[in-house]
């Protein structure tokens, strides 16, 4: 509770650099704009002002710095422009609209979601191959661990249009890119978890004569606990950002990615700062309610952490 | 029909040796532990290869690995352009910004134990944020050469860094602290001699978190606009002439850039902290 000072503080310095920032960025075309009004600008012609910056041409105009805050295609949206933008997609407009956020919202988290429960569920298998079969561990285990230094989201949007071309479309090919993100970080970090127990530990079951599958099921997988809610956290957030990069340019109509690009595309700044605001609420959301999660199980589990 | 019952003996076969080589008595040498793997991995590669000839696989969908192969020895001057404008110009140059300005914050803020409070929780969760999804802006902003992706990798890598170092220069003892002041040492020698050190495994888990984001950032965001070289624009361009070979040819030079990049910090990070109980 005590951090909750500390953190609005740099909250508020981050919005305070974004406020001043607003009015360079987008002081030229606004003055553009108001000279074509009729207003007086200093100096008068636009290729005279591309000689100066942003902050140079606010201190000769400042008549015109409450413009940069609501401009209406502005290099950089202010705040509340941006905050209008989401509440007025989000609240404001029917869910079933194309243009509600949460519309569009659900159609990224649902191929999100349908990965990350694929991609842990087969991430947990591999994980309990490779603590029980030797071979598995020492060829894939590697292979595993290279594969995250790749880069393979960045081939995202290409697997979408192969799949699309081989005639399989909507949930599943995004649904297969969360899933080989959220994979290997599970794979990772359930394997430490399995293996965490202790050498005394796994003797003690032996004394009692403990079979393998009791073994498994009474001492390594709650072991595993802890390690596996770190991983999911890991996992559903590079879930949800491999759906949104999926959807980036490959064409999707719907979803955050999609929103993104058109907004680019067209003209539309607000549409892609709001998609990008939801998109980090709905990563900050998911994220949150796996913490809660890991909370709650820890606990009643007796392993609450200090 | 030939080539996919060769397949199936060639996975046998390699499965057999694995089973022979892992459960041997020489298991636990270093060229054994090596060789498993790579026999692994080789295994996959000519099963790939038999199968895609066998069913006779459109290579619009999934070309044959000889066919990249000889795209990657054909091709190796346009691949070696793409290389420097991506991962030189792009990802290591805004790597390198990202990884300074995390660090000058990362020191700011360790010297108010308030301000740190408040970064940790920030930054964590900006961490977890879909952040490649600046990259339009970036590259509206900056225009469509590599200063828009170092710019966007920049911003990826900031924020593990930061969390990470500011986490590992609180990853001192009251009793260390102490000593140094008994030496009578200043703030910056203590940061020098006692606390970046004892920082070092922190900071470069995050160089290496940062190393895949890079690359991620540089490729992606050249997908939004890029001059006419570079591995993104590459990528997307050979695709749309379904010459997906070249694509293909594209990853394995960003597999291996990846994994050299990962691994040039891994063997800094050796060097670095040979001290750490992990290390030894």
């Amino acid at each position: 509770m005590k951090s909750v000072l500390p953190v609005l503080t740099v909250i508020a310095a981050i919005l305070g650099i974004w406020l001043l920032a607003v009015i360079p960025m987008n002081m030229h075309l606004v003055a553009d704009q108001a000279q074509r009004d009729g207003a007086v600008v200093q100096p008068e012609t636009p290729a005279a002002r591309q000689g100066l910056s942003g902050a140079a041409l606010a201190v000769r105009n400042p008549a015109l710095i409450p413009l940069t805050y609501s401009f209406k295609r502005p290099r950089l949206p202010s705040p509340q422009q941006v905050a209008g933008e989401m509440y007025e997609t989000i609240f404001a407009k029917k869910i079933t609209s194309k243009r509600s956020l949460v519309y569009h919202g659900w159609v990224t988290l649902a191929p999100t979601l349908l990965g990350f429960a694929i991609g842990t569920g087969l991430g947990i298998l591999l994980a309990v191959g490779i603590v029980y079969s030797r071979v598995m561990d020492r060829s894939v285990m590697p292979w595993a661990i290279v594969s995250q230094t790749i880069p393979i989201l960045a081939l995202a949007p290409m697997v979408i249009v192969v799949m699309g071309s081989m005639g399989i479309q909507g949930l599943f090919p995004k649904s297969l890119i969360a899933a080989y993100l959220s994979f290997f970080p599970v794979v990772v970090g359930m394997v430490k978890g399995l293996r965490s127990p202790s050498a005394m530990q796994l003797d003690l079951l032996r004394t009692y004569n403990a079979t393998g599958s009791q073994g498994f099921w009474t001492l390594r997988l709650p072991a595993s606990a802890p390690y596996l809610f770190a991983s999911l956290k890991i996992g559903v957030s590079a879930s949800l950002v491999g759906t949104i990069v999926a959807e980036l340019p490959t064409g999707a109509r719907a979803g955050f990615g999609a929103r993104m690009l058109v907004g680019d595309q067209y003209g539309q700044p607000l549409v892609s700062w709001a998609a990008l605001f939801a998109a980090a609420l709905t990563a900050a959301a998911l994220v949150g309610l796996f913490s809660a999660i890991e909370r709650i199980t820890l606990r009643r589990m007796g392993m609450a952490a200090a | 029909m030939m080539y996919i019952i060769a397949a199936v003996l060639i996975w046998v076969a390699g499965w057999w040796l694995n089973v022979r080589l892992a459960n041997g008595a020489t298991s636990d040498r270093m060229a054994v532990k090596f060789m498993i793997p790579a026999i692994f991995g080789l295994t996959i590669v000519i099963v790939w290869e038999l199968l895609v000839r066998g069913f006779e696989v459109n290579p619009v969908i999934l070309p044959a690995p000889s066919s990249v192969l000889l795209r990657l020895v054909d091709e190796g001057p346009i691949l070696w352009a793409d290389f420097r404008q991506t991962i030189l110009k792009g990802a290591v140059s805004g790597y390198v910004i990202g990884t300074v300005a995390a660090f000058v914050v990362a020191i700011i803020a360790d010297r108010s134990d308030f301000l740190t409070r408040g970064i940790l929780p920030v930054g964590s969760f900006m961490a977890a944020l879909p952040i490649v999804g600046t990259a339009p802006i970036f590259v509206k902003w900056l225009g469509s050469d590599w200063e828009s992706k170092a710019a966007v990798v920049a911003v990826m890598v900031f924020f593990p860094i930061l969390v990470n170092t500011v986490a590992g220069l609180k990853d001192t003892s009251g009793m260390q602290r102490d000593l140094m002041r008994t030496y009578a040492a200043g703030y910056w020698q203590t940061l020098f001699k006692l606390r970046l050190p004892s920082a070092a495994p922190f900071i470069f888990n995050g160089l290496k978190i940062g190393t895949t984001l890079a690359l991620i950032g540089a490729i992606v965001a050249e997908f939004f606009g890029s001059p006419t070289v570079g591995m993104g624009f590459r990528i997307s361009t050979s695709f749309g002439q379904l010459a997906l070979d070249m694509v293909w040819a594209e990853i394995v030079v960003a597999a291996l850039a990846g994994s050299a990049f990962y691994g040039a910090m891994t063997w800094m990070e050796k060097r670095v902290t040979f001290w750490h109980p992990s290390q030894r």
